[in-house]
């Protein structure tokens, strides 16, 4: 099984890459020694760092360690090393370009079901923004949907960006529902906020699991009135799709991840956790500081882009880009959402500049790993170097959060990713302007 | 009065801008048919009302100083005084009363000009009312003029001061082949536009190469008989227009030709569309041109040779590293983003090292935003791209690399004779920076515009709070 995964990664990375394999195609056994790791977000830093990587997981983090026989050793002294990044929030590997490009399959406008919506059957692990993303350092995304008929936004995923298919991409298929309340889902849901409230509250009014007193009380009307054929006609139908997915949120199998800016629209859902009791989280959230406290108490955490410091809306007026300082101070759980898709990358850089707005160094850090991995729920697999972790590892030239800074090395669940993208190519063909473009030199 | 000052650079260009009447003398023609009022064009009808701020003798001392053409200075000082950059050197004894800056562990620059910015266009709150950078209308409305929708009070404004902002070109969007006059603007408060307009520089006109224009025209009005609809569409749009421009300045050099000879004649029609096309023809208006692809530039290139004009920007220009040569032989800038791409087909080529490949290759190279967001951090992203162009084995200095916020902006919209570098006689505008500018976490202490603080860190009373954000959640926060 691990080889038919290698063999498809090598195949991936010859097509990809076009450069030739002279490796195993078997998982290496891999050490990176001598950097400075940050094995646990932004702590459990180690010196002089020997982290070790077999059949795709940590064994052990060590200053100093030794190197077992078997593995080949990538130096990375004087360099930094950290979990892969994760971002959330995007749309990663469900189109290639925007506009006048290929299909957006992020875009579902017709979709009946639009609860039930599932990233997996879009997702295409060639898209040439991820390997624009993966090779910054970035290994680790939650894609989802942009847009359907009405305010749910189908399900989103937790995706690891060095698969060669959906399958082996998914680390956590649909992990939550996506829903939006903010200005523009009212604006296009009932036209008022209390109308798009009445339609989500009547929804989950109706997916609630019924008390038990309540079911067997139908079932012996039914049973008094006629037959056992009726009886049997009555018998629930198993659920599907999107009301599936909804008792699933019932039952807490899976979150609600929620879009709302105003602090009193997130009031709203913060209020909405306390009726329903599944996990919420909020995303976008401009004036979640305000109600950072609240958020707090919830239990609540916080998806946004710390860039975010216009009143772009009248629901984003009291934007400020110290709301991650803010958030985190108030004991919230953030982590990052990216300008868009395209520069999903970016969002290290955006993670810089919450520190340089208050954000303490190591909460940026959790933010873009630990944080993300527990908010998702793939926290026992990834987003710090524990041992048995997945190897997400990345080797930087400085600070990572530097905007000077980049990812020399970049290992994806123990395989290390060529840093070669379409953007690389272009690089290397034009680095000394051809006259024949279509050549190879 | 104003009139005939503008109009000294010679009679036969006098095309152009709103119709003012200048009283000439009545003279008799030739054939004795008394001469009807000579009509000129007033050129600057919506003349700038900006004044300077008052500002302090002031000397930052012991920092690292950039001067913006390449030189740096560590532990150097500066001196600004009436507005203007005085000094700048290793050791500057201040003045008396001069208000002196420890400058230790911080660095200073040239204020950034922008060359692309919607501010006060498109601005912040992005309602439909707010909406004004784009006339959609037509392919070619070179009559409009991007400061007659600059609404002064976008909050955005004072959030780029804070970014170390001390210019900003303001364009019209580009929907449009030509979508009309740009205006260059001091990022200082003001209650109209005109009183940001930065006095002297010339106008810029907006035009756009390939997806947009025939996305807009061909497909969107839901027929293929709108056109453009090709990008030989959007070429036949430019051509006729210049050609149509043509004709018309020749219709006023002969009005002015036969009105000195003494005739009685009647001026040309009025169209402020061509007064504007003129106006570039006659180099009196720079052209900066939304163009993504390196095939599209080669086409404007010549268009431009075709027609005697000159580019003086390509924007966004994210292919300009495939013919950063003939950008450089032609003299035309590329205004650029550090890595944003593939958003839209005609931007799929986008590579990091595209501004250091166009430094590299000689070419004028130029940082810009096109953001309200960006514009808050262009300084980050010319980190970004210089990284990207010394691990692609092009070797520049912070300092050489400055020039692509500064100078170079400066040059492309023509007021790099009084801004964009830190040199004496100069406008001080300039930026004292929390730390090493290309670093994630440098803040711009303080701005300065003519010597004035426009932003002050440490100074809410030199936080620009707009009239929008009065009385809102969030008035005066910090941001």
């Amino acid at each position: 099984m691990k080889m038919i995964k290698s063999f498809r990664r090598a195949a991936a990375t010859l097509a990809l890459a076009g450069t030739a394999l002279t490796g195993s195609v078997i998982a290496e056994d891999i050490a990176v020694t001598g950097g400075t790791a940050f094995t646990q977000g932004g702590k459990g830093k180690v010196e002089n760092a020997t982290i070790l990587m077999s059949d795709g997981k940590i064994v052990s983090v060590t200053s100093g360690g030794a190197v077992p026989s078997g593995y080949r050793t990538v130096d990375a002294s004087g360099k930094w090393v950290t979990a892969g990044f994760m971002v959330s929030g995007t749309s990663l590997g469900m189109g290639e370009v925007g506009l006048s490009g290929d299909n957006n399959d992020a875009r579902a406008p017709k979709a009946k079901d639009t609860i039930g919506l599932d990233v997996a059957y879009s997702l295409n692990p060639y898209n040439a923004v991820i390997a624009n993303t993966r090779i910054e350092g970035v290994t680790r995304a939650v894609t989802q949907f942009g847009r359907t008929k009405d305010n749910w936004l189908g399900t989103g995923s937790v995706i690891q960006l060095g698969g060669t298919t959906a399958d082996t991409m998914i680390v956590r298929g649909q992990a939550f529902i996506s829903l939006s309340v903010d200005e523009g889902a009212a604006g296009s849901n009932g036209g008022s906020r209390s109308a798009m409230w009445a339609s989500v509250i009547k929804k989950l009014e109706g997916a609630k699991p019924k008390p038990k007193e309540d079911a067997e009380a139908d079932d012996k009307k039914d049973g008094d009135k006629k037959a056992d054929k009726k009886a049997d006609k009555k018998k629930p139908k198993e659920k599907t799709g999107g009301d599936k997915l909804l008792a699933d949120l019932f039952a807490g199998k899976l979150s609600l991840q929620v879009n709302a800016h105003r602090a009193s629209d997130i009031a709203q859902v913060i209020a909405l956790k306390k009726r329903y009791g599944f996990t919420v989280m909020l995303t976008g959230a401009r004036e979640a500081w305000m109600v950072a406290d609240d958020l707090a108490a919830a239990g609540i955490p916080v998806l946004l882009n710390p860039l975010d410091n216009l009143p772009s809306r009248f629901d984003m007026l009291a934007s400020t880009s110290q709301n991650a300082a803010r958030l985190h101070a108030a004991g919230v759980t953030i982590a990052f959402l990216p300008p868009d898709t395209n520069n999903s990358r970016l969002v290290v850089q955006s993670a810089g500049n919450a520190v340089a707005m208050g954000l303490p160094w190591e909460a940026a850090m959790d933010a873009l790993t630990v944080n993300p991995a527990e908010i998702f729920g793939v926290g026992g697999s990834y987003g710090t170097m524990a041992k048995g972790m997945d190897a997400d590892v990345v080797v930087w030239d400085g600070d990572p959060l530097e905007v000077m800074t980049s990812a020399d090395a970049v290992f994806i669940m123990g395989e290390e990713v060529p840093l070669v993208s379409r953007q690389t190519k272009l690089r290397d063909r034009y680095k000394d302007i051809p006259r024949a473009p279509g050549f190879k030199k | 009065m104003k009139n005939s000052d503008l109009l000294s650079g010679g009679l036969a260009r006098a095309a152009a801008m709103s119709l003012a009447l200048s009283v000439a003398l009545a003279a008799c023609s030739p054939d004795n048919t008394p001469q009807g009022e000579h009509v000129s064009i007033d050129r600057d009808p919506f003349p700038s009302s900006y004044t300077a701020l008052p500002s302090e003798t002031t000397v930052i001392v012991n920092a690292t100083i950039l001067d913006g053409k390449g030189g740096r200075i560590d532990g150097g000082s500066i001196l600004i005084e009436g507005g203007k950059i005085k000094a700048v050197a290793e050791i500057i004894t201040p003045p008396d009363g001069a208000t002196v800056i420890d400058g230790t562990g911080r660095w200073v620059t040239p204020g950034i000009i922008d060359v692309h910015s919607h501010l006060g266009v498109y601005a912040s709150p992005g309602t439909q009312s707010l909406s004004d950078g784009n006339e959609v209308g037509d392919p070619v409305t070179a009559g409009v003029w991007a400061e007659h929708s600059v609404w002064p009070q976008d909050p955005g404004f004072g959030r780029a001061a804070a970014g170390g902002v001390t210019a900003l070109q303001i364009l019209p969007g580009s929907a449009n082949l030509v979508g009309g006059r740009s205006v260059t603007l001091k990022n200082v408060p003001g209650r109209v536009a005109q009183d940001m307009k930065f006095p002297g520089a010339p106008y810029g006109m907006k035009m756009a190469c390939g997806e947009n224009p025939k996305r807009v025209y061909g497909t969107k009005r839901g027929s293929y008989f709108s056109r453009p609809h090709t990008r030989m569409g959007n070429v036949h749009g430019y051509r006729q227009a210049w050609a149509d421009a043509e004709d018309y300045q020749r219709r006023w050099d002969k009005y002015e030709r036969d009105y000195k000879a003494g005739k009685d004649v009647l001026p040309p029609s009025r169209d402020l569309r061509m007064d504007t096309l003129a106006g570039v023809l006659r180099g009196d208006i720079k052209v900066h041109m939304h163009c993504y692809r390196a095939d599209d530039m080669g086409t404007m290139l010549d268009v431009m040779k075709e027609f005697g004009y000159q580019i003086a920007s390509f924007q966004h220009a994210v292919e300009s590293y495939k013919v950063a040569d003939k950008l450089a032989e032609n003299k035309v800038c590329s205004a650029m983003w550090a890595d944003w791409y593939g958003f839209k087909m005609e931007a799929y080529d986008g590579i990091r090292e595209n501004i250091p490949f166009v430094h590299k290759a000689g070419a004028c190279a130029i940082v810009h935003s096109d953001s309200s967001s960006g514009i808050q951090r262009l300084n980050q992203e010319a980190a970004k791209a210089l990284a990207d162009g010394r691990k692609a084995g092009v070797d520049i200095s912070k300092a050489d690399a400055w020039q692509w916020l500064s100078l170079n902006p400066a040059k492309s919209l023509g007021i790099d004779g009084v801004t964009g570098t830190l040199e004496p006689g100069k406008n001080a505008d300039v930026v004292l920076w929390s730390a090493d500018p290309y670093s994630v976490y440098a803040k711009a202490d303080l701005t300065f515009v003519d010597g004035a603080v426009v932003h002050d860190r440490a100074d809410k009373a030199k936080q620009r709070v707009a009239d929008f954000e009065l009385g809102h959640v969030g008035e005066g926060d910090v941001k």
